[in-house]
């Protein structure tokens, strides 16, 4: 869906050059969540950019869609993009829905369909169509702000979607929420997203590939779970951090840890268990943290309902030596 | 925040304060007796004095905004420092001296004030217009470029209208200013309330004097007043209560 292939930039100013993404090449599928890693100043958001046109490529092609973003008119491509920035961007003079409204109102729809899409896209994030309609941006919390930002960009539904930072501004809390809505509504939508982010936590979860960048090269290209097992220099091993088997149990649930134990149910049964109860649907890090907050290293597990399905213990966790998420059931 | 507000209100307060004083004084030398006296001469002065700033102010918003707005597209950049320069030294020069210097050209009259008042209105709306539009966060210009907005939709419905609220300060400074300013242009035979301060200082007749001062006041008062109705009006409404947002 998206190629880059061999793509350079180099800022040229006065006399000093600065090659900010240097000779990049890799492909991110339809439907997935590309995570640009890195430190800061690695590149990320000038190759972000790059794909919608914002900075000119040095050297090489980007294609969206099998066609040369540079054959494109830029304004066009842009319209078929969203981008969210980190500080969402929204124009002050505008109220929510007239933010919301902009790319549909420059690609021309009828103001029924745009009402319409106002009121689907709120509900969408959560936020009461008519209570913000006449809003605006300086009345919100940080948090809707960077939702409605989000709103902004899918408007016209494009299939393809630049996000660089776009919770980076927020607190731990309200990002790990937004992060959590915004992969329910991914789920659904399939969009083909390019994300850039500094945060390892915030790559593995969001994921689908991650391309780790280093002063303008890649370094690794691959799904959380091959970043994380199979760092492929030192630079990815350092990146990802000493624990990073243990984020890697971020990337599995609850419910792939009971699937290779066998006869759970009808062995782990404790009809009297009173210690802490993790869901099926937990990551194996929750849990993990759980069980280690329990004197006898256990917890109950429950399905989707509520109902005790029997009890784990921290030894179980050897099960996993050699396993792969993507091996697995589900990731996300 | 808290006592810039206190010293907004003392000032403002010591200024009211003043205006009353300067009125009563008016009341004790007469000047309202003699305006009372004289409906038709000061029905007259004023008009002149409205048609003076009138004419120049309009003229100084139709030049000062549109080359503001113009120093600032990216191709004229380079050049904002000559034009912002250029029109610090008008306002450097003093009102008499650009009179003077006018004058040579135009001859004595309407003209020649005219376009002496609109050579001094034009930097505070020039500056203001420049650094309204150059304060636009560049983060909001980004968005709009990123969604697909062409620059022409950028500059308006983006930079103008959260530049409005610095574009509008400065057309009421210079408005205001414009109207003392006017006064003067008695001195070169164009007329106005002026027409009356002159008098009155060179007969030293108070009275005489405060009746052309008064009604430049209470025109200033006025004129800053419905400025201040039409600025609601133009300045969205998602930026009034936050003037250090844009
Ligand atoms: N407009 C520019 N002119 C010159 N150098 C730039 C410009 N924008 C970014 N850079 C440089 O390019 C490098 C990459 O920047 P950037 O893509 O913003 O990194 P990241 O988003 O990963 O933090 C940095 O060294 C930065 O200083
Ligand atoms: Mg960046």
């Amino acid at each position: 869906m998206i190629e880059f292939e061999n793509v350079t930039k180099v800022y040229e100013s006065g006399n000093k050059k600065v090659t900010a993404v240097n000779d990049v090449s890799f492909h991110v599928e339809e439907g997935k969540i590309c995570v640009f890693l890195g430190p800061s100043g690695c590149g990320k958001t000038t190759l972000l950019r790059m794909v919608n046109r914002l900075i000119p490529i040095t050297k090489g092609t980007i294609k969206v869609n099998g066609k040369d973003v540079n054959n494109t008119d830029a304004i066009e491509l842009r319209r078929s993009i969203g981008y969210v920035i980190q500080h969402n961007g929204l124009f002050p003079n505008m109220t929510i829905e007239e933010n919301i409204s902009v790319v549909p109102k420059l690609l021309g729809w009828e103001e029924t369909k745009i009402k319409k899409r106002y009121d689907e896209l709120m509900e969408m994030m959560g936020l009461d169509p008519e209570q913000f309609q006449k809003r605006y941006p300086y009345e919100l919390s940080g948090g809707q702000q960077q939702r409605i930002g989000i709103a902004r960009a899918l408007a016209a539904d494009p299939p393809v979607m630049l996000m660089d930072e776009p919770f980076g501004a927020l607190d731990p809390v309200i990002r790990e929420h937004l992060q959590n809505e915004f992969l329910k509504i991914q789920k659904e939508m399939k969009k083909t997203i390019l994300f850039v982010s500094h945060d390892i936590d915030e790559a593995i979860k969001l994921g689908d590939q991650v391309a780790i960048f280093n002063a303008g090269k890649l370094m690794q290209f691959d799904t959380p779970d091959r970043i994380l097992s199979h760092p492929k220099n030192d630079f990815v091993r350092d990146f990802v951090g000493e624990d990073r088997s243990l984020k890697r149990l971020s990337l599995l649930k609850v419910k792939d840890l009971v699937e290779l134990i066998d006869g759970f149910v009808e062995g782990r049964n404790k009809s009297d268990w009173s210690g802490q109860v993790i869901s099926v649907n937990d990551n194996l890090r929750t849990a993990l943290s759980v069980m280690l907050s329990e004197p006898n290293g256990e917890a109950g597990v429950a399905d989707e309902e509520n109902n005790l399905l029997g009890v784990l213990h921290v030894s179980d966790f050897s099960l996993l030596n050699g396993v792969h998420p993507e091996d697995l059931t589900i990731v996300k | 925040m808290m006592t810039e507000r206190k010293t907004e209100q003392i000032v403002k307060f010591a200024l009211y304060a003043i205006i009353l004083a300067i009125f009563v004084w008016a009341y004790f030398t007469g000047a309202f007796q003699f305006i009372l006296d004289h409906p038709g001469d000061l029905l007259y002065l004023t008009g002149q004095h409205l048609e003076l700033i009138g004419i120049s102010s309009a003229l100084a918003i139709c030049t000062a905004v549109p080359l503001g707005i113009l120093v600032t597209r990216p191709k004229f950049k380079k050049f904002d420092w000559i034009v912002l320069n250029f029109a610090n030294i008008g306002q450097t020069v003093p009102s008499l001296a650009i009179l003077a210097l006018v004058m040579s050209y135009f001859g004595l009259g309407f003209q020649t004030a005219v376009f002496a008042l609109w050579f001094n209105s034009l930097l505070p709306i020039l500056r203001n217009t420049v650094a309204g539009i150059d304060n636009v966060n560049p983060l909001i210009i980004e968005a709009g470029k990123g969604m697909g907005m062409t620059s022409k939709q950028i500059f308006f419905k983006v930079e103008l209208p959260n530049a409005m609220y610095a574009i509008m300060a400065g057309i009421r400074t210079s408005v205001v200013i414009n109207v003392g300013t006017a006064a003067l242009a008695f001195l070169i035979g164009a007329g106005g309330l002026g027409d009356l301060i002159f008098t009155g200082i060179s007969l030293f007749d108070t009275g005489i004097m405060l009746s052309g001062a008064v009604p430049v006041i209470i025109l200033a008062i006025v004129i800053d007043k419905i400025l201040s109705l039409i600025e609601k009006a133009l300045i969205p409404r998602g930026l009034r209560r936050t003037p250090e947002y844009s």
